[in-house]
């Protein structure tokens, strides 16, 4: 197993799985925390558009992911600032019009896009030191925010109206998260696509959270399951030949229904025990 | 006595809709103010206007002195929490000094000392690890009340604090409420005018209109003057004056 660390692409993706995993298991726990999953899935797509973007412009498709979702992220979070806007309408419309706009723009680029699927269904083993970096860089920045701010954070999650009455800044600090979660999926999309980066944000966290009620022990119990499940599905994928994305998730999954299973086994020895 | 919050000739609302109309109030030092009114009336509203969550449409409010940030505590309606959201009690209760330096100060070993004083005087130091989900609702409302004070604000404001609340934990709040007020304004909004009135000194009637009634006597034909419909709840064969049979104490 260990004679696999002797290639380049494989050490890379096993950077890239622990990158992703603290990205995805903070972030993802704020987002599980404030369910904001379903906004996340409209970034997700939305950053669709700013790839196909970026291929007709002939410009890096990362960077045109970022900048859409960026804007569509901040877009979100202003339009969910004003009370009349149905939000979940607005989010729906954002989804399919960043997938829409993708696929005219790849349509429109001469030539064939022949990274495409991997935008679409991710591909860990083909991570380069220009994406490991990028990765590396937005870890820290968001480990070092989060560590920083953890409680406003918290607090403003919690009960943003009371964060308000207490004269706290919450809207910069709304439209500095969301910009973060934009990021950590337009990151995380090379790792496992945009059809799947939303487990990599909500099933180690869903796990996490069946052990735990705290959002920082949420968060490190996410980083752990997410470094287990991710390198788990990297090994099976390289064995069984299977696309890495996708075992990634089931990985997941099945840490999900052994933990569930864990705790349905503590719950009923619990209810033994007060009854006997 | 001393002014902390005044509202001078405010109208407020929300996007095209006026909820409050030229509405006039002064809070002051010792101040304990029930807010009665109708549903949809704006009590709501004058809290949100208080805490400058909405700003005033028309008029000004005007706070008088010491730490703007500090002047107000607040305990919301309880309903309206999140219960499954992962944050411990000792946190939620500690979310009360968030206002120091906008919350981006860490908390000291006197803070946390503060929070464990505030728990033992709320009667739930043994649920702080718990998550807030875990609590039943009048421990919840300890929990945020314990918020509210924390930082010792200058006038505390309930927005309808007996909801889901038990009788014993009701008593012990009332009597709690009593003993702050020597230290801090309270401002009460209430659906149960029974029961507030006992324990307020003044009464503000809101519905659209604000009117101040300065003691906590009221009469079902000053409410109809105020132009305040709510019922009295009536105890035997006095149906029109009821408030003024309980007990005062009105300093």
């Amino acid at each position: 197993m260990l004679h696999l660390f002797e290639y380049e692409f494989f050490r890379n993706a096993v950077w890239a799985a622990l990158l992703a995993s603290v990205t995805c298991g903070i972030v993802g726990s704020y987002i599980v925390a404030r369910r904001m999953v379903f906004i996340s899935g409209g970034i997700t797509h939305a950053s669709f558009g700013g790839i196909g973007i970026a291929y007709y412009l002939g410009l890096n498709p990362v960077t045109g992911a970022a900048v859409f979702s960026v804007l569509s992220a901040l877009g979100i979070e202003y339009v969910s600032g004003k009370t009349n806007v149905r939000e979940d309408s607005a989010i729906g419309i954002l989804w399919s019009l960043g997938m829409a706009l993708g696929i005219i723009f790849v349509f429109m680029t001469p030539g064939y896009a022949p990274n495409l699927m991997s935008y679409l269904f991710g591909s860990i083993l083909t991570v380069g030191k220009t994406d490991l970096r990028l990765m590396l860089g937005l870890s820290a920045v968001i480990a070092l925010f989060f560590i920083r701010f953890y409680h406003i954070i918290l607090f403003i999650a919690f009960d943003e109206e009371y964060a308000r009455a207490h004269r706290v800044s919450v809207s910069l600090f709304k439209y500095i998260l969301i910009s973060l979660v934009a990021l950590t999926i337009v990151m995380n999309i090379r790792i496992v696509g945009i059809i799947l980066v939303i487990s990599f944000l909500t099933i180690p966290q869903s796990t996490a959270n069946l052990f735990t009620k705290n959002l920082r022990l949420m968060m490190i119990y996410s980083i752990i399951i997410g470094i287990i499940g991710s390198l788990s599905g990297i090994y099976t994928s390289y064995y069984l030949d299977i696309p890495s994305g996708a075992t990634i998730i089931f990985a997941f999954v099945i840490i999900f229904g052994i933990a569930k299973a864990i705790q349905a086994a503590r719950t009923s020895a619990g209810i033994r025990r007060q009854i006997g | 006595m001393q002014e902390i919050v005044e509202i001078r000739n405010a109208s407020a609302g929300y996007s095209n809709e006026v909820v409050l109309h030229n509405v006039s109030l002064s809070i002051q030092e010792k101040d304990y103010i029930g807010v009665i009114g109708p549903n949809g009336g704006g009590k709501t509203t004058l809290v949100k206007l208080i805490l400058r969550l909405i700003p005033p449409m028309q008029g000004e409010v005007i706070y008088y002195g010491g730490d703007q940030r500090n002047l107000i505590g607040y305990l919301p309606q309880v309903n309206k929490t999140d219960r499954s959201f992962p944050i411990s009690v000792n946190e939620v209760v500690l979310s009360g000094l968030m206002s120091a330096n906008a919350g981006l100060r860490r908390f000291t070993r006197s803070d946390k000392a503060r929070a464990m004083e505030i728990l033992e005087m709320m009667g739930i130091a043994h649920l702080r690890k718990k998550s807030i989900g875990e609590l039943s609702g009048g421990q919840m409302q300890r929990a945020f009340l314990g918020r509210a004070i924390i930082s010792e604000p200058r006038l505390l404001i309930l927005d309808e604090p007996n909801t889901f609340v038990d009788n014993k934990f009701e008593h012990d709040l009332y009597e709690l409420l009593s003993h702050l007020n020597e230290k801090m304004a309270i401002m009460m909004v209430s659906h149960d005018v029974g029961t507030i009135t006992t324990y307020v000194k003044t009464i503000a009637c809101v519905n659209r209109n604000l009117h101040y009634h300065r003691s906590n006597i009221i009469t079902q034909s000053q409410l109809a003057a105020y132009n305040c419909p709510i019922q009295l709840i009536t105890h035997g064969e006095v149906p029109h004056t009821v408030l003024g049979e309980h007990h005062h104490n009105q300093d």
